[in-house]
This record gives structure tokens, C-alpha cells and sequence, in this order.
């Protein structure tokens, strides 16, 4: 078991899959000669050469795009977008070609790419860098989204994503990048489409994913001194949603919050709390309580933000909610 | 013995490499019009849904560009693409029951007008978002370099779709990477209502290729000839490793932009429509045929019943054909989960 940060376990898996399979490469902003603008792609333009880890100029819908042709004609691209905010100038590569190729073509032709890079808020970049988009793909079918919380499911789950044969947008935690966390030596992969119980507990389930996973652990361990024992579940990808894992904590504790970073209306929570009312209603004890990202442009002021965004506080506070301890 | 004429001696030397494909480009200029023609009728019957672009007029454009590729060449195209399906050689059975929606067609009917796909012709797809297939048809020139083949890649598009972002950012990555792709633009000089005067801030659309460093060529499109020797010039640097280049197609669409509007009336004249119909590839084509005493009017007989024929065919095949199982709703979303 190594330690690694959430970026170098990502390296290592970019590494494995390169090695490990010579159509997989890596195209975008800054990938190669800069050695990422996050480092995630560090010493990989050494190893692999231009051939396959490519610089691209400032053109998101361009590149993107021509990973999505490459992909559609047998090559694994790895398509690294600076932040998941300038991917909105992809967008139309993602939703209209990736997502679709697939059906329109019926089955004749797939899209085996990956289109990675952080997403959400980090410290006061203000609204144009601060966005959690998991929802706007999990909305289209064709895609799935993978959101990593820890370096080593970073690791697992970024490797199965480049094996997988579908269009797979993987969103990093850009306040992630630094945490430390244990990694096995040996290989390994984490299937998509499976949420991980990262505390086990009996009174309330708290389901959160990326960002949300280490303050929501907070609050559980706050939450065990009065006597509450949180089960938190990270959901790891969010299509397919591991919709059996949940029942199940549902079924034991039979109270739910749901934490994510991104903003409520529409959000991801909002499909977890259709998915709990439809199919385990009669096994509540309280309403489904939300937390998330205030309904507005993130502000820049520290005091601002740090109001607009999920916390463990807010996660604990919504415990009691649903638990009648307030 | 007949003196030959100087402009017959001409052609007879430029064009002799070509002279012997004259009988399939005409066969096959022929079929893309009567199909259309069909595909027209059906859509007012109701038997074709949706949205249908007809390829009226520009019957040059897809054969003398397609007979310059070969099978593992990539081609994508716009969602006017039917006759560039056929002319690659998809069967008109299977286009035409793709029209229909059904399950025989080439996308399984799950594409339809706007998404003919055959993966194994290396046809890879009407696509409906102007300007959206511009990348992909680099992808596939990445692709074919990064294995080093020397396959290139040719891209379809409207002269409205240069005015796209995508369109930019494209042809700046494929010439800065040298890329194996043709980018064909098929101008026709509306996009739906609008001229392409009140759209573009130049017209002559090749010359955006300056930009690029890339050569930009303008060519009749009309003349089968031409876009054929036109192509065959791009296809040679691509393959070459000289990178990519910019083809401007001038052609015409004798229908509306879909089947929806009006040939002409509301944004065209029906004198520039008329005028426009007194250069038909397809006219064009056999004259010059005839003028080699390769054509007379028995042989245009044959090849238009040969035709009617095959359509007559396909339109059958695509009635008799079943609809997609309800099942098939459900396929294809993802890619199946390895064993």
C-alpha cells in the first residue's frame, strides 16, 4: 500500500492504461509540454512522447470534437479539459456526437472516450470557475459520469473509464488534487456504476459523492459523540447510479441526506430522492433532507462563498433535521 | 475521317484517366436524382417523417468526390447526405429504409434522413448540428495517422457552416498537425433562407484557407470533372503528408432547403432557380459523353430505366420492410458489458 495524492494516483492510472494499450492517449490544454495545468499528466510527454500526449491550442469544441472522431473510429482518447467550466464550449461534441453516435448509427459505432479534468468550486475563483456540472451529463443518456472522492477510487475508477466503451465524462475534484490517501501496489480497477460505503452506521444514511464525501465524514464523525451513527455512501459514478446500494442503506437506517456540491435545483440529489421515494417510501421515517450549493452564481467574497457552499456543518444540521434532534 | 475538335483533343487528354468511369458517374449521378425524386414523393405521401434535405442539383458533388477515395477512407457528412450514401455505396434498399424508419435500414432506424451511418463503408454519418461533423472528420484523420495508415478523411459541410466556431477551430488544429482530411464545402448559397451574402463577410469562402496556411480551391461543381480532378489533387497531398486542404464547391440545390420550403418564392428567385438549372451536372455529363460518342439517346434510355428500377426496388423494400422491434427502443444507448 502506498500513499498517494488524489493527482498522482491519477497519474498512475494514465500511465498503467498508456502503457497498457497503445490506442489510449491523452489530448488537451497544456497536457504535455507543461506537464498538465494540474500536473495530473506530469512526466507523461517523457514516457509516451507527442505521439500520444498532445498539446492542443485554446479550442475546446475543436479538440474535444476531434477526440470524439478518433474515438469513433477505434482509438481510446483521453480528452483532458483545463476545468470542466471551459467544457461548456464542448458541449456540443459531448451531447450531440459522443452521447449519440452510438444509438444513431444503431450500434454500429461507439465512442470509447474519456473527457477528464476538475470540476467545482475551489477558493474564490469566482462564478466563472466555480461549477459543478456532474448533473447537466448524467442527464444524457449515452454518457456516464464518474466522480472520484479519494486517490484511490481516482485511481480504480479512472482506469475502468478509459477501458470502457462508452463516452465517460470523469470529474475530478479540483480541491482533491493535494489529498493524500492509501493506493494498493498492485493493479486493480473499480467497476462503474458501483457506490462505496465509506462508514458503515445504522441511524441515517448520508449520500454524497466527490467533494461532498470528506465533509460529509466529518459530520459523521461529529454526529457519533451525540449518539448518531451516520452510514455514508459514495456513489463514485453517477450514471448508471448504484441504485441497489442505496435502497439498501435506505432499508437499515431508514433516514437519508443527500449532500452534493453542485446546485439543487435539478441536481443530482433530486434523482436520488426520486429514485428513495418511488422505491422505498413506505421505509422513511422522515422526509429526504437536501444539502447543496445555494441557487446562485458562486460569489467571490470568502465570506459569500463559504455561505453558498455545502459543509459539514450544513450536512450535520441536516441530520438532525431528518432524525428529529433538533 | 472526321477531323477532331481542338476542344474534344483537350479532353480526350486531361479527362482520359476519368473517360472510363464516365458510365458509372452517370449511372450513379442519375440514380442519387431519381432517388431523391422518390424520396420527395414519399415524404408528401408521408412515408418519410421528420426533416428530409434533398440533394437535387449537387449530384456532382458527392460522385466526383467519392470516386476519388478508397474503401478505407473516412467520410462524414452534414444532414443532406443521402446522395453521398448512395454514391459512396450504400444500397439504395438500405437508404431508403432508413428514410422509412425501419429496421433493414442503414442506421437500423434509429438515424433517419439526418444520421446515415455504415460503419463498414467507412460512412460515418450524416450528423444535424451545422458544423458539428467539422471535428470529427479531423478525429478520423488523427486516427489514421496516429496508426500510420495512409488513409485520409473527407468532411462535408454547407457554406454555413463556415461561419461556425467549429469550422475555425478545426482547420487551424488539422493544419498545424498536418492532418489527412479534405474539407469540402458544399456551397449552394443559402443556409435555409439566407443567402450567403447577408451571412458571410466574404463570400468566396476558399479563401479562408489563407488563414490556415492551407491551399483553399475553388471548383465548379457542376462539373463532375472537375470536383473529381479537384479532389484527386487534395486526396494525393493528404496521403502525401502535406496536410490537409480546402475544397469550395460552387453548386446548386434545385430544392428547398428541406421539405418544408418552397424551391423558390420566399428567399430565391425563380429566375435565379432557372438559371441555375441550365448548367445540370448530370446534362453536363452526357453531353460530354456524347460529344466522345460514348452516349446516345438509347444509352441515356438504359441507364434512366436501369435506375427507375432500382429505386421502384428500393421504395418496395422499404414499404415491405418491418418496423425496429419495441425492444430495439432500449439497445444501443451503451455499449454492451464485456464478458
Amino acid at each position: 500500500m502506498a500513499t498517494l495524492t488524489y493527482r498522482d494516483a491519477l497519474n498512475a492510472a494514465l500511465r498503467e492504461e498508456m502503457q497498457r494499450d497503445d490506442s489510449v492517449f491523452l489530448m488537451g490544454e497544456e497536457v504535455a509540454e507543461y506537464d498538465g495545468a494540474y500536473k495530473v499528466s506530469r512526466g507523461l510527454l517523457r514516457e509516451f512522447g507527442p505521439r500520444r500526449v498532445v498539446d492542443t491550442p485554446i479550442a475546446e469544441l475543436g479538440f474535444t470534437g476531434i477526440g470524439v472522431g478518433a474515438a469513433m473510429v477505434g482509438l481510446r482518447p483521453i480528452v483532458e479539459v483545463m476545468t470542466f467550466n471551459f467544457a461548456l464550449l464542448a458541449i456540443d461534441q459531448i451531447v450531440n456526437a459522443a452521447a449519440k453516435i452510438r444509438y444513431m448509427s444503431g450500434g454500429q459505432i461507439g465512442c470509447p472516450m474519456v473527457v477528464r479534468g476538475p470540476g467545482g468550486a475551489a477558493l474564490q475563483l469566482g462564478a466563472q470557475h466555480s461549477q459543478a456540472f456532474e448533473s447537466w451529463y448524467a442527464h444524457i443518456p449515452g454518457l456516464k459520469v464518474v466522480m472520484p472522492a479519494t486517490p484511490a477510487d481516482a485511481k480504480g475508477l479512472l482506469k475502468s473509464a478509459i477501458r470502457d466503451d462508452n463516452p465517460v465524462i470523469f470529474i475530478e475534484g479540483e480541491m482533491l488534487y493535494n489529498q493524500k490517501g492509501d493506493v494498493p501496489d498492485e493493479e486493480y480497477l473499480i467497476p462503474l456504476g458501483k457506490a462505496d460505503i465509506k462508514r458503515p452506521g445504522k441511524d441515517v444514511t448520508i449520500i454524497c459523492h466527490s467533494k461532498t464525501v470528506a465533509p460529509a465524514l466529518n459530520a459523521a464523525k461529529t454526529l457519533s459523540d451525540e449518539g448518531i451513527d451516520a452510514e455514508v455512501i459514495d456513489l463514485r459514478t453517477i450514471t448508471p447510479l448504484d441504485q441497489d446500494a442505496i435502497l439498501a442503506s435506505v432499508a437499515k437506517t431508514n433516514r437519508v441526506v443527500v449532500a452534493e456540491e453542485g446546485w439543487g435545483f435539478a441536481g443530482v440529489g433530486a434523482q436520488v430522492v426520486d429514485v428513495i421515494q418511488r422505491e422505498a417510501f413506505d421505509q422513511l421515517d422522515a422526509p429526504v433532507i437536501r444539502v447543496h450549493q445555494a441557487d446562485v452564481p458562486m460569489p467571490y467574497n470568502k465570506h459569500l462563498e463559504k455561505a453558498a457552499k455545502a459543509d459539514a456543518t450544513r450536512i450535520a444540521a441536516a441530520v438532525h433535521q431528518v432524525c428529529y434532534r433538533n | 475521317m472526321a477531323v477532331e475538335s481542338p476542344a474534344r483533343a483537350r479532353r480526350r487528354g486531361t479527362e482520359a484517366p476519368y473517360v472510363d468511369q464516365y458510365r458509372d458517374w452517370l449511372r450513379m449521378m442519375i440514380l442519387i436524382r431519381r432517388f431523391e425524386e422518390k424520396a420527395g414523393e414519399a415524404y408528401s405521401l408521408g412515408q418519410i417523417g421528420g426533416f428530409c434535405h434533398l440533394y437535387i442539383g449537387q449530384e456532382a458533388v458527392a460522385v466526383g468526390t467519392i470516386s476519388a477515395l478508397r474503401a478505407d477512407d473516412y467520410i462524414v457528412s452534414a444532414y443532406r447526405e443521402h446522395g453521398q450514401a448512395l454514391a459512396r455505396g450504400l444500397s439504395s434498399r438500405s437508404v431508403m429504409a432508413e428514410l422509412f424508419g425501419k429496421a433493414t435500414g442503414c442506421s437500423h432506424g434509429k438515424g433517419g434522413s439526418m444520421h446515415l451511418f455504415d460503419a463498414a463503408l467507412h460512412f460515418m454519418g450524416g450528423h444535424g448540428i451545422v458544423g458539428g461533423q467539422i471535428p470529427l472528420g479531423a478525429g478520423f484523420a488523427f486516427a489514421a495517422r496516429y496508426r500510420n495508415t495512409d488513409q485520409v478523411s473527407l468532411t462535408y459541410f454547407g457554406e454555413a457552416a463556415a461561419n461556425i466556431g467549429s469550422f475555425h477551430e478545426t482547420l487551424n488544429i488539422a493544419a498545424l498537425w498536418r492532418l489527412p482530411a479534405l474539407f469540402i464545402i458544399e456551397n449552394n448559397g443559402y443556409g435555409m433562407g439566407t443567402s450567403l451574402k447577408r451571412a458571410a463577410s466574404i463570400t468566396d469562402l476558399h479563401q479562408r484557407a489563407a488563414s490556415y496556411g492551407i491551399p483553399g480551391v475553388e471548383v465548379d461543381g457542376q462539373d463532375v470533372v472537375a470536383v473529381r480532378q479537384t479532389t484527386d489533387e487534395a486526396v494525393r497531398r493528404a496521403r502525401a503528408g502535406e496536410g490537409p486542404t480546402l475544397i469550395e464547391v460552387k453548386t446548386f440545390r434545385y430544392m428547398g432547403h428541406s421539405m418544408s420550403d418552397a424551391a423558390s418564392g420566399t428567399y430565391r428567385s425563380k429566375e435565379e432557380l432557372d438559371a441555375s438549372r441550365q448548367r445540370d451536372p448530370i446534362v453536363l455529363l452526357e453531353s460530354r459523353m456524347r460529344d466522345l460518342d460514348m452516349l446516345d439517346d438509347a444509352g441515356v434510355q438504359e441507364v434512366e430505366a436501369s435506375v427507375v428500377a432500382e429505386v421502384a426496388d428500393a421504395v418496395k423494400f422499404a414499404e415491405e420492410s418491418p418496423d425496429p422491434d419495441p425492444s430495439e427502443l432500449w439497445t444501443n444507448v451503451y455499449a454492451p458489458e464485456p464478458h
